[in-house]
């Protein structure tokens, strides 16, 4: 391999926009902390608790769609069920986190989390074992969202199922996953999910120092992701997956083994959506079957659209943006929302087909020339 | 209230039982009218039973008035059963009281003269109780026996089947002499067998039993099931057995029947909220996720002719149809030349823009109409259910929806084989390049395919509003499904979309029995990703070289 040696530096050597975001979240996992418990919250310069949690969720919103950027701009395939791994690693480290409120809860068992004290169940169902200990969750949060995506994946690159024919059964199967988890006897919560977190390995999850832990947390996983996936696409296999996206069948005949290519790329995506997740759900304290919803994913896609899609860092701007415009918008002009997203859908995809970072290239060369 | 006239209250009461105690011993003291006597006239019998407390005196009255030949007998009968027979205090004359709306309109027992209105001072209520109340009902469906309107007839013979007597069971098989209508005489065949259960002869009781061996009756079910604990002659118990036997295999293969109705039903609604996309992502290849919203106004547009025609529901819903058809028709021509038509070639592209359209619509819609589902009133001509028999009866909006979407599906095939645009979309789908060689405009056949396409998602939308909620959220519901229809059918095959559809909505209603309405739904989803791997082209596929894609 090319790179080899240089270890990440030589990863993001000619990459400017990698650098300047790896730039960006060095510094805020060198300021927030500062900002936000050391300077005091007279000042001007304080960083609320309530920005902390918001840009956490962003972040972990921008590791999902540096997921999606990875299958979609990287391999062809438009997923449109990756909230589906997304919640899934939720899911995961959720069940840990009612397990660690144990005799706290209102009904206060030990053993069994409240709703299913309530629903009269006498023992844990078999897959709730183990999820006391952090390391099981840990383990399980990539390998439920893996699993389901070797499984899900194997099955449709092994009979081709390519272009809107993928994108479709990718939406049937987070729809069905929605209605699955809607219903009690899953064991899963029903449609309330779980919430009412306590604490994580011990640390009360209200505390802002627990807070400033995830967001730093947060900060780095997205940076190790986005290192890993450019690792990744720069790689020799990286380089025959970007064939596989523009010319599938030539791949083929080449003599490479798509279908492995394509799974792989596809597990370890999902996987890195699962970890998002995991992210995302200890940060805003609830999880519920309503994140299953087709919609959610199709958002996904339209950040890295937005962003600019094969480029790994534009994902990252998209899914910030996008977030950021929905937290405005939603709390200064609710109705005015979703006419923006729509707009945003339509526009991107007419004019701006390599999004932001395209738009910028373009007027870059434009100053060159 | 204060404490004197609390007590004035109680010693009224006390005073008030007094009176009614003595005037009941005097009731009970007078000779009871016996059975034989000469019919009383009507008046005379109302004023006794008006002033008597004593129950089993009220009987005997009741039964006097029922033979009393009077064109009032039955008015009176019903309005004592009802609660709605009064004495007036003054002078004892009986009353039937209309209590539709207070203050009621009083109207007198005997001639049925009206006699003013009364807001309830100055008249008693004559009471019934339980016994009574079954003596009035069964003395009323004898009077109903004798009506001239055979569904009548037939209430009358189920009530009195309810709890049938030595006077109930003499009158049914009068009236078996004379029935003609083939229903009336069936209930009341077999009701006669039922009362026979209850015989002290074991032969009479095997004859009942026989009798009743291919009724599809709940009653005779529950009456049968009971006797095989009572049972103890062992040739009518072994009988009873065969019988219910024969009786479950029936009620199975109606219930069969019943499911497979609502399959197809369920499997109409998808064929028809499929059968636009059909249009659109198969002949076209256009992915319209916004699909959803176009049926979304159509079931708005029939919200919107109901309530410019609030006074003719029954035929709003007919003008709904080619309202709805032009309202979305129109927004797909609008999405076609506004958007689909630059990002031809991009399938992804157009998903992704077409979802932006969607959200836009709901939205609209929601500031429009506000985010509350908007009731569509359910004319009388699609209400109610067609009752064939005991354990099987079919609703008219599910018949109805069978029929429209077949009606719906033998429209589209004609527009698209037997009309010139038919035939330039099927060019233009199946070569572009050559079709516009040869003089079609394409640009005008994607956007009138378009529109078609969409205009049915309108028309099916008029469908679903009778079925559904009408809210902003309608759409999305239906999406996952219309396009999981398309792609099980195999994509540009309309026969595989009626086909596929059908066959779903039949899969889905067999397993709801065995795994609940939401798991049933999980199964079909997971069927069609797993079908998919097998097929990825669907039921039917599009042969030849449009199938590289």
């Amino acid at each position: 391999m090319r790179m080899t040696g240089n270890g990440a530096a030589g990863l993001i050597r000619r990459d400017r926009g990698g650098s300047a975001l790896l730039a960006v979240l060095g510094l805020m996992v060198v300021l927030a902390p500062i900002l936000n418990l050391v300077v005091p919250e007279s000042s001007a310069l304080h960083l609320s608790g309530y920005t902390v949690t918001l840009l956490g969720k962003y972040m972990c919103y921008a590791i999902l769609a540096i997921a999606v950027d990875l299958v979609w701009g990287y391999c062809g395939i438009l997923s449109l069920g990756h909230a589906a791994f997304f919640t899934l690693g939720g899911y995961a480290i959720g069940m840990y986190l009612m397990r660690e409120i144990g005799t706290r809860g209102v009904y206060g068992d030990p053993v069994l989390p409240d709703f299913m004290v309530f629903l009269n169940w006498k023992e844990l169902p078999w897959f709730w074992h183990g999820f006391n200990h952090f390391g099981y969750a840990l383990l399980m949060m990539l390998v439920a969202p893996g699993v389901l995506a070797l499984v899900f994946g194997w099955l449709a690159f092994r009979s081709r199922v390519t272009g809107v024919y993928l994108s479709i059964i990718t939406q049937a199967l987070t729809y069905a996953l929605l209605l699955a988890f809607f219903r009690n006897d899953m064991g899963f919560g029903g449609n309330n999910g779980f919430t009412d977190f306590k604490d994580v390995l011990g640390f009360d999850l209200d505390a802002a120092s627990t807070r400033m832990v995830l967001f730093v947390l947060t900060a780095l996983v997205l940076g190790g992701s986005y290192l890993l996936c450019r690792f990744i696409v720069t790689s020799r296999a990286g380089r025959v997956v970007a064939a596989v996206r523009d010319a599938e069948n030539r791949a083929r005949f080449i003599g490479y083994k798509v279908e492995n290519y394509k799974l792989w790329i596809f597990v370890f995506s999902a996987m890195l959506a699962g970890l998002a997740g995991a992210l995302y759900v200890p940060q805003v304290g609830i999880i519920n079957p309503s994140e299953f919803q087709p919609a959610n994913s199709i958002e996904v896609v339209i950040w890295v659209a937005i962003g600019g899609r094969g480029t790994l860092y534009g994902a990252v701007i998209g899914a910030l943006l996008v977030n950021y415009a929905k937290t405005y918008f939603t709390g200064a002009l609710p109705s005015a929302w979703l006419y923006a997203l729509g707009a945003l859908f339509v526009l991107v995809t007419l004019f701006l087909p390599r999004g932001i970072v395209g738009l910028v290239n373009q007027v870059r060369h434009r100053a060159a020339a | 209230m204060s404490l004197r006239s609390c007590w004035l209250a109680i010693g009224t009461a006390m005073l008030l039982s007094l009176v009614m105690a003595t005037s009941a011993s005097a009731a009970a003291t007078a000779p009871p009218p016996e059975s034989g006597q000469a019919p009383q006239g009507l008046d005379a019998l109302l004023r006794q039973l008006a002033d008597t407390d004593d129950y089993s005196v009220k009987q005997d009255l009741i039964r006097g008035i029922a033979t009393a030949n009077s064109a009032q007998d039955r008015v009176v009968l019903q309005a004592l059963l009802e609660g709605r027979l009064y004495k007036r205090d003054s002078d004892g004359t009986v009353l039937v009281a209309d209590v539709a709306d207070a203050p009621f309109a009083m109207a007198s027992a005997v001639s049925g003269a009206a006699l003013g209105r009364s807001d309830g001072d100055g008249v008693t209520l004559i009471g019934v109780n339980n016994q009574l109340r079954r003596q009035l009902r069964a003395l009323l469906a004898q009077f109903d026996l004798a009506s001239g309107d055979s569904a009548v007839r037939l209430a009358a013979v189920n009530e009195m089947l309810r709890a049938p007597d030595a006077a109930s069971t003499a009158a049914l098989r009068a009236q078996l002499a004379k029935e003609k209508d083939a229903a009336v005489r069936a209930s009341i065949q077999s009701g006669l067998a039922v009362a026979a259960l209850d015989s002290d002869d074991a032969a009479q009781r095997l004859a009942a039993v026989r009798e009743l061996k291919g009724s599809l009756n709940t009653e005779v079910y529950n009456r049968l099931t009971s006797l095989l604990d009572s049972e103890t002659d062992l040739g009518v118990k072994k009988a009873a057995i065969d019988a219910l036997r024969g009786i479950d295999r029936w009620r199975t293969f109606y219930s069969g029947i019943q499911t497979l109705m609502f399959g197809l039903s369920l499997g109409s609604v998808l064929v028809l909220a499929a059968i636009g996309l059909a249009i659109t992502f198969g002949v076209m290849g256009v992915i319209n996720m916004a699909h959803g919203e176009l049926m979304m106004l159509g079931a708005y547009a029939t919200y919107v002719v109901q309530l410019l025609m609030p006074n003719h529901i029954g035929a709003s819903i007919l003008v709904a149809i080619p309202v709805a058809f032009l309202v979305s028709g129109l927004m797909g021509v609008l999405i076609e030349r506004g958007i689909v038509r630059f990002l031809y070639g991009r399938p992804l592209e157009t998903l992704l823009a077409t979802f932006g359209v969607s959200l836009i619509l709901q939205q609209a819609v929601r500031d429009i109409f506000t985010a509350n589902n908007r009731p569509v009133e359910t004319p009388d001509w699609l209400a109610g259910s067609l009752q064939i028999n005991d354990v099987l009866s079919i609703t008219y909006n599910r018949l109805y929806i069978v029929l429209f979407t077949l009606a719906v599906f033998a429209l589209l095939l004609m527009v698209l084989k037997r009309t010139r645009l038919g035939l330039e979309v099927r060019a233009v789908s199946q070569n572009r390049a050559m079709a516009k060689a040869m003089g079609i405009r394409t640009e005008w056949v994607d956007a009138m395919t378009f529109g078609l396409g969409s205009g049915i998602a309108g028309v099916a939308g008029v469908a679903l509003s009778q079925l559904t909620n009408v809210g902003p959220n309608l759409g999305q519901s239906y999406i996952v499904d219309s396009f999981m229809v398309v792609v099980f059918g195999g994509v540009g095959n309309l026969w595989g979309t009626q086909l596929g559809g059908t066959a779903l909505g039949v899969i889905n209603k067999v397993l709801e029995p065995f795994a609940g309405a939401v798991l049933a739904k999980i199964l079909v989803l997971v069927f069609l990703i797993l079908f998919i791997q097998r097929r990825p082209r669907g039921l039917f596929p599009q042969k030849g070289r449009a199938a590289e894609g």
